[in-house]
């Protein structure tokens, strides 16, 4: 008797005894704990925890609670879209009057024209970017999110999305390491830890990219209001818009759970492991300690991140647009070098051109794209969201398969730099690293090839 | 503190969900008789310490604080791992009296690995307040095993315990666990490979468990079996002096 043989023997009996013993053994033994503490505890009545209860059959039942989680999804990113508007625009108007301000006492002072362009049409510039077109839907996004956090839903959510991930081979516990994604994908890495199984967090690490983080939606919901929010009459176009949002947010969660499955059926091998999850009484959120962990924990330190990477990034997008060599600026001669590749994927030069200067910071995409095109030597700012799409449609041939292409490409497309120094530390391997980093690339590739062929076969 | 540990009449283990005052009891017992184990493989601790009633000295295992027995998690495994081939004389399962139904789902498990079990029903007067009569006769009847209600708080409950443990340890009390009902198909299936496990590794403790795991798809028992390691450590464990060695963790690195 050798353990190969005691292993071949148990595989066909339970193939004989079917797939679902383990669902049924478990279900058991939850209706035996049922029964015994239903004889053994007698309540006084306690309301609260019918009223949990009962909740809890709505927002975790079959039928709704995945229509419910969409929804409030994309109540989220409603407000956040509405609300992120205005204050945006001021923080630029503020931001951006320092820089011409500051600029004009550099010159006055006599300070060499590259010392001013370097500092305050390069770095200041970008990092003025950043924070106008980030904080706001942060502030309002972070703290959405923390409600639902502190209300105790985002266990539901694991609870929800568990049987899906069980199917592609992962654990539940995915769904919340994706949750965090949201904000950062960073975060996202580092919250895996709460998976046990040293396979399906390999799984959670490399999959995480796939949910837009927030230095991403930006640019999708720049775009979502440009060519979706803008084919819609004004009083539809911020839900038209959210709409968008939340569907380029189904289509990430489609590729989660479709490269999972892949992962799991081939170099991560193995069978998805049962856990308990705890689904916490409904509390009260504490409103001083959502603004703490939203404004503090959260944005600030995502914030201060992104500023950290959009200086030296400003830097060099003020060095590629004013080094000339043969009557052009360098950026104009890499984008031009680019474009064939660029137009392969729906795209052009000029956006890959973007995204490989972005590579320590996904959310100055937007800025260094509209930099090159204007032509300008600098980051520019773009007060009007009019304006925005005369410049892409009109004057730079921009058309839907563009806005779908470049929706698809920043969602798919390689984890920032943060994210894949944080995949190293996790993972303390170059193999895994390196995946993680490249394949995602790969997908974002092929994916937008395919949908930029398609689209132009059948036009 | 000049207390032997490694001298000790009954080797017993505390195991429970996490926040069910688990530790509590395990402090109110042990004072400051105890120290906390590195176990090998991760960095796991684990605490051990001592305590003497009616005249016999017991050993007490904390074991790590989980929901089930069920699932790959680390903890999980330190703890079946103890149960099964630690081969206490005794394990107290410590419920809390306020979630007794989420609670019992261990107690289930633990059930099915041993016979030697007590329940203790923690937190009974935080229950009381809460408006929950928790009846732990009714408990008892139905699990098949003594269940005793305590308060670590108050330290109401405590003697009976003990008493409790040494009646099972010594045979006063008998125990009859129940067993999770499965249905024929299953049943011909475990009558099946639990001699084949047994098989090929003599003299390990209830191979029907390890049977029903691996029935299960249970990644961590393949492993053992593969490897070789049920076998070691069914054999290390059957040494009687070494009955409390440390060396349990199978690890199962994937």
């Amino acid at each position: 008797m050798t353990p190969q043989e005691v292993l071949a023997k148990s595989d066909s009996l339970r193939r004989s005894i079917g797939d679902d013993f383990r669902d049924r053994t478990v279900a058991s033994l939850y209706e035996q704990s049922q029964d015994i503490a239903c004889r053994a505890v007698r309540a006084r009545g306690d309301a609260r925890w019918d009223f949990d209860q009962r909740i809890d059959r709505i927002v975790t039942s079959r039928v709704l609670g995945l229509p419910i989680m969409l929804a409030l999804l994309a109540v989220a990113f409603w407000l956040t879209i509405i609300g992120a508007n205005y204050p945006s625009q001021w923080l630029a108007a503020a931001l951006f009057s320092i820089e011409n301000a500051a600029a004009g006492w550099f010159e006055a002072a006599g300070a060499p024209w590259w010392v001013t362009g370097f500092l305050w049409h390069g770095v200041w510039r970008g990092l003025a970017w950043v924070v106008s077109v980030m904080l706001p839907p942060m502030a309002i996004f972070f703290p959405l999110f923390t409600i639902l956090e502190d209300l105790g839903y985002l266990p539901r959510v694991a609870f929800n999305l568990d049987w899906l991930f069980r199917r592609a081979g992962a654990h539940g516990k995915q769904s919340l390491s994706m949750a965090m994604g949201f904000g950062c994908n960073a975060a996202g890495v580092i919250s895996t830890r709460v998976i046990d199984s040293p396979r399906e967090r390999l799984i959670a690490i490399l999959t995480n990219n796939f949910v837009p983080c927030n230095g991403r939606f930006p640019t999708l919901i720049m775009l979502s209001i440009v060519f979706v929010g803008a084919a819609f009459s004004p009083a539809l176009a911020s839900i038209a818009a959210a709409g968008a949002v939340v569907t380029v947010v189904l289509i990430g969660s489609a590729f989660t759970l479709f490269v999972s499955w892949l992962l799991a059926r081939t170099v991560l091998k193995g069978e998805a492991s049962a856990f308990t999850l705890e689904l916490p009484p409904y509390r009260r959120p504490s409103i001083l300690r959502i603004l703490y962990t939203s404004l503090i924990d959260r944005t600030a330190f995502v914030l201060f991140r992104a500023m950290m990477t959009a200086a030296p990034a400003g830097a060099v997008i003020w060095i590629l647009g004013n080094i000339h060599a043969g009557g052009q600026s360098l950026a104009a001669h890499v984008s031009a070098f680019l474009n064939p590749f660029g137009h392969a994927l729906g795209l052009d030069g000029v956006i890959l051109l973007a995204y490989i200067i972005a590579i320590p910071a996904n959310e100055i995409v937007v800025p260094t794209m509209l930099m090159v095109y204007m032509g300008t030597g600098m980051m520019t700012e773009m007060s009007s969201f009019d304006q925005l799409r005369t410049l892409l449609v009109d004057q730079h041939g921009w058309t839907l398969l563009t806005a779908v292409c470049l929706m698809l490409f920043s969602l798919l497309h390689n984890p920032c730099a943060t994210t894949i120094w944080t995949i190293w530390k996790e993972t303390r391997s170059a193999k895994w690293t390196l995946m993680g980093a490249l394949m995602p690339l790969g997908f974002a590739f092929l994916t937008t090839f395919l949908v930029a062929s398609i689209a132009r076969f059948l036009a | 503190m000049g207390i032997n540990l490694a001298k000790y009449d009954h080797l017993v283990a505390l195991a429970g969900n996490p926040n069910t005052g688990k530790s509590s009891i395990f402090n109110a017992l042990t004072g400051l008789r105890q120290h906390v184990g590195n176990w090998p493989g991760k960095t796991v601790t684990r605490a051990e310490g001592g305590f003497s009633f009616g005249g016999h000295n017991y050993k007490l295992v904390d074991l790590p604080g989980t929901y089930s027995l069920l699932s790959a998690s680390h903890d999980e495994e330190i703890s079946r791992n103890f149960i099964l081939f630690g081969r206490p004389d005794c394990t107290i399962v410590v419920m809390d009296a306020t979630a007794l139904e989420r609670n019992l789902n261990l107690a289930l498990q633990v059930l099915e690995i041993t016979d030697k079990v007590v329940i203790c029903v923690n937190l009974i007067d935080e229950a009381r307040r809460k408006g929950l009569e928790v009846d732990a006769r009714s408990l008892s009847r139905d699990l098949g095993v003594p269940a005793v209600a305590t308060s670590a708080r108050s330290r109401e409950g405590f003697h009976d315990l003990l008493a409790t443990v040494a009646g099972v340890i010594g045979g006063q009390i008998s125990t009859k666990p129940l067993r999770p009902k499965v249905d024929p198909a299953v049943e011909r299936a475990l009558d099946e490979l639990a001699p084949m496990i047994e098989e090929l590794a003599p003299g390990v403790p209830n191979a029907r468990w390890l049977a029903f795991r691996l029935l299960d798809g249970d990644h961590r028992v393949r492993q053992a079996l593969l490897s070789g390691e049920l076998a070691e450590l069914v054999a290390r464990q059957a040494a009687p002096a070494e009955a409390a060695n440390p060396l349990i963790a199978l690890q199962g690195a994937q």
